[in-house]
């Protein structure tokens, strides 16, 4: 009772000092030369009332307060105390109240570290922010109050949905969200910076930073988002096109198109309005993100249940953002007039043209296959979906250039280079076309895309690889992360190719065996755990070679709410995942088993990793040139 | 005639032009190829002529209707208003119970039978797929 009232009250007060230092700083804006020391505290003040809110959800949690309403929908006495205080952020009015969190940390951290840049252009960044947080709080308070009171007060809570209960899925919304809420920094420094014609080198380098620690927590949360969806989803696959993760993967596209963006235009003072264009649409396409995950609009196999009226706050908050964006775009940016630089077809700067180009489109494809049926179902009720053949038709003849242009753009100069003495280019492309022909040629069916595909992504492999060697400590973070990409495409591509699957129904002691493998259900035993029961099976695979392997995976059967869950049994090693699950068949004495081998699984995970790393490394990178 | 700066940015401008259609184009088309249209049973009983194409079906699975054996599941969607039978290889989701949602892709063979490639899980008991909830409430 007590912490939703004190929760309740922190959130208003947190909205009218975000109204307070939206006054302040446009009087600072108009009069001062120094930042008003005001500002700093209640920016820190707002963030303060902000954690307290949140600590006030968590106890709420915690100490299982049914009166609250948020509490009552989520929680149940049962709960481990983990899931208890993870569940704080596992549902709508929680996971909100997080990015409100976020946002006003950031803008605080923002404040305490630009103390070298021109004062207007902070507070000018604090108001766009301001308009953000402000927003976010009136949309907090009004359509998805966390602290909202239910009575009589019920003695027990429906529970949190089990396949949420899990170590991967606790993490993963905080992860996401900062690279998200990083996005709208970004955003409100983007607006800034051009409403006073600042976009210059220096804020390039200075804003780098900020695109680089979203880039890497976003690509993080993504990578434990579809982790999660790989063992506790029970399909077996770790990406389904799937319009709650292609939302994730658009932001994506944008920021690390915008990433290259502004490692140009720190260097060449070209490309300004990618860049400012980019910080815009990437912060509007985390914000879809939100909406359009939350507002029950896309039919996904993600969605949980929601409201249309949320949905529709979203929408217009978004668009006046995007509106007011575009306003300050047309009307304040004014490109350099003296075009500072042209460079010629063969360098550096062409080939991070092409390949933005190129990222832009996957995002159109993305977008499109998103965004379509949701539309045709507006525009004449026909119910559709997209599935993945449409992407892959689409996306992957395209990443072949795209493999080829990260592997040679790298090696050119800025503004103008030849290729003379380049021979391990040409070496190192014959050597990866080779190879892929070797592996390839086993399967008869699309044997020329695919060899043309795993050559070039060789390619950039062994470039990078061989760089690792030649350059050492030179450009580390740049090719730790192509580095990353090439195995990603690659653990990807063999994944797809050599994977194989088995599914069959099975009752306890019967054997299924085909040309490979020979599935084993041993028997059955039961346990019970605080808020579950399990079921838990064991197999014994046999594969072509004889080899045994003992697997068991499990059948969870919660009690609030009564939902069935499998745990997949899965056996890692270097070069490939076994991975097997049952599913209940209702009021049968069949078990549904689906068996899969598939190679590179850990791969994938591990390539992604090296991805961030090398963000990470560039983040940490000390500036040389002042 | 022109400079040479005309004639580049003018090339510039055609090239970009027809990137533009392609890719319209391009993606146009395999969304046509690649949708997958949701249809009740009812509508797939008012159908004039049946393709190959692949759809979803959905609708409540029928009480007592699910039977299985070790390679195939069978059971009826239902409507309430009209039913179809669908045979189905290939993983069945936990949530997947008698008088419960469900969404089932895959083929038609006949107006009353269809061969379901997959089936569609969801996370949520609570939850019901929009396109089931729609099908069921114009009973």
């Amino acid at each position: 009772m007590l912490y939703s009232v004190i929760g309740n009250y922190s959130l208003l007060l947190g909205l009218f000092f975000g109204l307070v230092l939206f006054y302040l700083s446009v009087i600072n804006f108009r009069n001062s030369q120094v930042l008003d020391t005001k500002i700093l505290s209640f920016t820190f003040l707002q963030f303060f009332l902000v954690v307290i809110s949140f600590l006030c959800l968590v106890l709420s949690f915690v100490v299982s307060d049914f009166s609250n309403e948020t509490v009552f929908n989520n929680s149940h006495t049962t709960k481990p105390i983990f899931y208890k205080i993870a569940g704080t952020w596992g549902n709508h009015e929680g996971s909100l109240l997080l990015w409100l969190l976020v946002l006003t940390l950031f803008i605080l951290i923002f404040l305490v570290k630009t103390k070298n840049q021109p004062i207007k252009y902070r507070i000018l960044t604090l108001v766009f922010q301001q308009i953000i947080i402000v927003g976010f709080f009136i949309f907090l308070i009004k359509t998805s109050n966390p602290f909202n009171h239910i009575y009589p007060i019920p003695t027990e809570g429906l529970g949190l949905n089990p396949i949420l209960q899990d170590p991967a899925l606790v993490i993963h919304p905080p992860i996401l969200y900062l690279g998200y809420v990083g996005s709208s920094i970004i955003f409100s420094s983007a607006l800034a910076a051009t409403s006073l014609n600042l976009v210059s080198k220096k804020w390039a380098s200075h804003i780098k930073k900020w695109v680089l620690s979203s880039w890497v927590f976003l690509t993080l949360g993504i990578l434990l988002g579809s982790i999660w969806a790989y063992y506790e989803l029970g399909w077996g696959g770790f990406w389904f096109w799937d319009p709650v993760e292609n939302v994730s993967l658009m932001p994506w596209l944008a920021l690390t198109t915008l990433l290259h963006c502004v490692l140009v235009l720190e260097k060449k003072l070209i490309l300004t309005s990618w860049v400012i264009i980019l910080s815009i649409s990437t912060f509007a396409l985390s914000m879809s993100g939100t909406f359009l995950v939350r507002s029950g609009i896309l039919n996904s196999v993600h969605t949980f249940a929601n409201d249309p009226e949320r949905g529709l706050f979203i929408l217009i908050f978004l668009f006046s953002l995007i509106f007011l964006s575009l306003f300050i775009f047309f009307f304040f940016h004014n490109p350099s007039k003296n075009n500072p630089s042209s460079f010629s077809l063969l360098s550096k700067e062409t080939a991070i043209i092409i390949n933005n180009w190129f990222m832009m489109y996957f995002l159109s494809v993305v977008l499109i296959g998103t965004i379509y049926p949701i539309f045709l179902d507006v525009l004449s009720s026909q119910k559709i979906s997209v599935g993945p053949p449409f992407y892959h038709k689409l996306i992957i003849p395209f990443l072949i250039p795209f493999l080829l242009i990260m592997a040679i753009g790298p090696k050119l100069k800025w503004i103008k280079s030849n290729l003379e003495d380049k021979i391990y280019l040409i070496t190192l492309l014959v050597v990866s076309i080779l190879l892929s022909i070797l592996i390839v040629k086993n399967f008869s069916s699309n044997f020329l895309i695919n060899t043309i595909l795993i050559s070039s992504a060789f390619y950039l492999f062994f470039i990078t690889l061989r760089d690792f060697f030649i350059k050492g400590f030179k450009n580390l973070a740049q090719n730790t992360a192509h580095f990353g990409f090439s195995l990603l495409i690659l653990s990807i591509l063999f994944n797809n190719l050599f994977s194989t699957e088995t599914i069959t129904n099975l009752k306890v002691g019967e054997t299924f065996e085909n040309s490979k493998t020979k599935i084993i259900f041993e028997n059955i035993s039961q346990k019970k755990e605080k808020n579950y029961k399990s079921i838990i099976a064991e197999f014994t695979i046999q594969d072509s070679k004889g080899k045994m392997e003992n697997l068991s995976p499990e059948l969870r059967i919660y009690n609030q709410p009564n939902i069935v869950t499998s745990e997949a049994d899965i056996k890692t090693t270097l070069l490939s995942d076994k991975f097997i699950v049952i599913n209940l068949v209702p009021n049968q004495e069949f078990f549904n088993v689906r068996y899969q081998v598939k190679p590179f699984m850990l791969w994938i995970w591990i390539s992604v990793i090296l991805i961030s790393v090398g963000g990470l490394m560039s983040f940490l990178k000390k500036e040389y040139e002042k | 005639m022109y400079g040479r700066k005309v004639k580049l940015r003018f090339l510039f401008v055609v090239l970009i032009l027809i990137t533009l259609i392609l890719t319209t184009f391009l993606v146009l088309k395999s969304l046509e190829e690649n949708v997958v249209y949701f249809q009740s049973p009812s509508e797939i009983k008012a159908l004039s002529e049946l393709d190959k194409k692949k759809i979803r079906v959905g609708g409540m699975v029928k009480k007592d209707s699910i039977s299985i054996n070790s390679s195939e599941l069978k059971f009826v969607i239902t409507d309430f208003k009209n039913e179809i039978n669908v045979t189905y290889t290939g993983a069945i989701p936990n949530l997947f119970e008698e008088g419960k949602g469900v969404v089932a892709e895959g083929v038609l063979n006949d107006r009353n039978f269809f061969s379901a490639s997959k089936i569609l899980a969801k996370h949520d008991e609570n939850y019901m797929p929009p396109e089931v909830k729609q099908a069921l409430g114009e009973k």
